[in-house]
């Protein structure tokens, strides 16, 4: 078994605040890890064979291949926050390679703690080679210090090889003074799975992102499930992409979003370029206090032969169905809270019992301070 | 057990129920005859207290408690339960959830449970969405199975339901009102609404009541209401309101 990280300099709240992000630092449940506190790599490693975790400037220098991968998928000059990664001539953020073949049961976690720092930036790689699967669990996080304000930078590239699988869950748990803007992108080629899990049910001041994945081989599959719930203040600007490039490539995107008083945009596009694809859109969103849900689902289709379907629907807390419950025995709130966990529940097949007890487990955190 | 005195109930602005009096004795079940729109779904959903349902006057008694103001909920702890002709669909909630939810500190095992009336393939599937109707009814047997409430209103059990599931469903509600014991323990009592008496088969109903136009006209035997009622329709009652 792994050492436990030593992380320094880090009291008990931000430790609490690093767990509810799945972060577990004492490395029982996780195969291996990427520690980063502000622009300090604290920690990587990785105990299962076949599989690395490096940090970005060591992977580029152990790899020379690598350098094909950066900037692939995202490019550099895509917006302000891209150039702003790209221009560091200290790159921070990780590399994971999960060679032909490995596969972990343990998840991996990564963690980007901003504490002290204005602006975090990081840059990360995440390969599957043919025939792998890689599970990975990321913990975002800030310190518990409010008024200070900070930025997360990240940018995330994922590559999904032939037969290949890559499951990436996210934990948002930053402060309400905090703006994040990820750019990430994946590329999965034949027969490749990419599974993307965000969870972020606490508050933020602002969270741009859009990621992309662009499916280039037959029967590859994405999937991107997000469960949001917006607090007074919080501005969410969130959506996910599908590019169907091959035949009987499939893509499934689905959100449940709640606002409490904030604001959540939810964009979504599926783009079905060839036939033989595939692709479904879900966007549900509660009002639950006065708060902003956005739905924008596009599909859009330009050849015979590829289905598209969207859902979005927005409203609040049917009576009829809080009443039901309460007529079992359920008070008010026992039976708003059982509704709105329910409405929450998106199983994701393919996912490790772990990482789906870690999705729970951060439902079950939103539901104790109150939906 | 239940009394209901005085009784006048409106939805909305309208006056729905007028002037409902009726008394259930412990250990009894009494049926709920009328046509369609009569207001029977109205008394259950009002006696389970369902708050689009207003009294304006009138009191319900459990036990001799009052219970007219009460929450569903407040009714539900103090014995009073509920199988729902149309219950809504809950997204996302899994019936095994809901299960777990009214079980509570009750140590039940839900997966024995759920197979007796044959749902336990359906734990994991969202309550009541694409349910058939003798699924939602076996659905809504489990439920009280968990709760055993000792007053249990039952509306329209047999509705939608195959010849098959009625029979599995009538026995399992036969004994959720203690129909298997002698009539001198059995202290669970019920309050059915049926149009076409097959449930009578298995809960032996102590005494029929009609209702027409929000009123209850006329009480007696259940299957000697159901007889006529069957060969005359509800041509009498009618005559029975507008003398």
């Amino acid at each position: 078994m792994s050492e436990p990280v030593k992380v320094p300099e880090l009291s008990k709240t931000d430790q609490e605040r690093l767990a509810q992000a799945g972060i577990d630092l004492a490395l029982k449940s996780r195969c291996g890890s990427y520690l980063q506190m502000d622009q300090d790599m604290v920690h990587a490693e990785c105990g299962e064979s076949g599989i690395e975790v490096l940090p970005y400037k060591q992977a580029m220098e152990k790899y020379d291949w690598l350098k094909e991968y950066a900037w692939n998928a995202v490019s550099p000059e895509k917006d302000d926050i891209t150039r702003y990664v790209a221009a560091q001539k200290n790159p921070n953020g990780y590399v994971i390679i999960a060679h032909k073949g490995s596969k972990n049961v343990l998840p991996i976690q990564t963690c980007l703690f901003l504490g002290r720092d204005q602006i975090q930036h990081a840059h990360n790689i995440i390969i599957a080679e043919e025939g792998a699967e890689l599970h990975i669990i990321s913990g975002c996080a800030s310190g518990a210090h409010v008024g200070k304000g900070g930025a997360h930078y990240g940018i995330s590239e994922f590559y999904i090889k032939k037969d290949a699988q890559i499951s990436f869950t996210m934990i948002h748990y930053w402060g309400e003074d905090i703006e994040v803007q990820p750019r990430s992108a994946s590329v999965v080629e034949e027969n490749g799975v990419f599974l993307s899990n965000y969870i972020c049910m606490q508050p933020v001041k602002k969270i741009e992102m859009y990621p992309t994945a662009t499916l280039t081989g037959a029967n590859s599959i994405a999937r991107f499930s997000s469960i949001v719930v917006s607090t007074p203040g919080s501005y969410m600007d969130l959506g996910s992409r599908a590019i169907l490039e091959a035949p009987g490539a499939s893509a499934e995107l689905i959100t449940r979003a709640i606002t409490q008083g904030g604001t959540i945009i939810s964009r979504g596009h599926i783009n079905g370029k060839v036939a033989g694809t595939r692709g479904h859109l879900e966007c549900k969103g509660l009002i639950l206090r006065d708060g902003v849900i956005y739905a924008i689902p596009e599909i859009e289709g330009s050849v015979v032969g590829t289905e598209l379907s969207h859902e979005a629907a927005v409203g609040k807390l049917a009576k009829d169905e809080i009443e039901y419950l309460m007529a079992r025995g359920l008070d008010e709130d026992e039976a708003t809270a059982t509704i709105i966990r329910g409405f929450l529940d998106v199983k994701i097949s393919g996912l490790p019992d772990s990482l789906q007890k870690q999705i729970d487990a951060s439902i079950d955190v939103a539901e104790k301070s109150g939906f | 057990m239940l009394q209901i005195q005085n009784l006048h109930v409106n939805v909305g602005d309208k006056e729905v129920l007028h002037d409902i009096n009726l008394t259930i004795g412990e250990g009894e079940t009494h049926v709920l005859l009328g046509p369609n729109g009569s207001g029977k779904t109205t008394l259950l959903m009002t006696l389970m207290g369902f708050s689009n349902y207003t009294i304006t006057r009138g009191k319900i008694l459990f036990r001799g408690e009052d219970v007219t103001k009460m929450h569903a909920n407040e009714r539900a702890l103090r014995g009073i339960g509920m199988m729902f002709q149309r219950p809504p669909t809950v997204s996302g909630l899994k019936l095994g959830k809901m299960l777990a939810a009214i079980s509570r500190t009750k140590d039940e095992n839900i997966p024995e449970l759920a197979k007796t009336v044959h749902m336990d393939k359906f734990l994991e599937r969202d309550i009541n969405k694409g349910f058939s109707g003798g699924e939602i009814k076996r659905s809504e047997v489990l439920q009280l199975m968990i709760q055993n409430p000792d007053f249990v209103m039952l509306d329209e059990p047999e509705s939608g339901v195959d010849l098959e599931n009625i029979s599995l469903i009538g026995t399992t509600i036969g004994t959720l009102l203690e129909k298997d014991k002698h009539i001198i323990k059995r202290r669970k009592s019920g309050l059915v609404i049926t149009h076409t008496g097959y449930i009578l088969d298995y809960i032996d109903a102590d005494r029929g009541h009609v209702m027409c136009d929000g009123q209850i006209r006329c009480h007696g035997n259940p299957r000697e209401i159901l007889k006529e009622i069957k060969q005359r329709g509800y041509k009498e009652c009618l005559e029975c309101r507008n003398p």
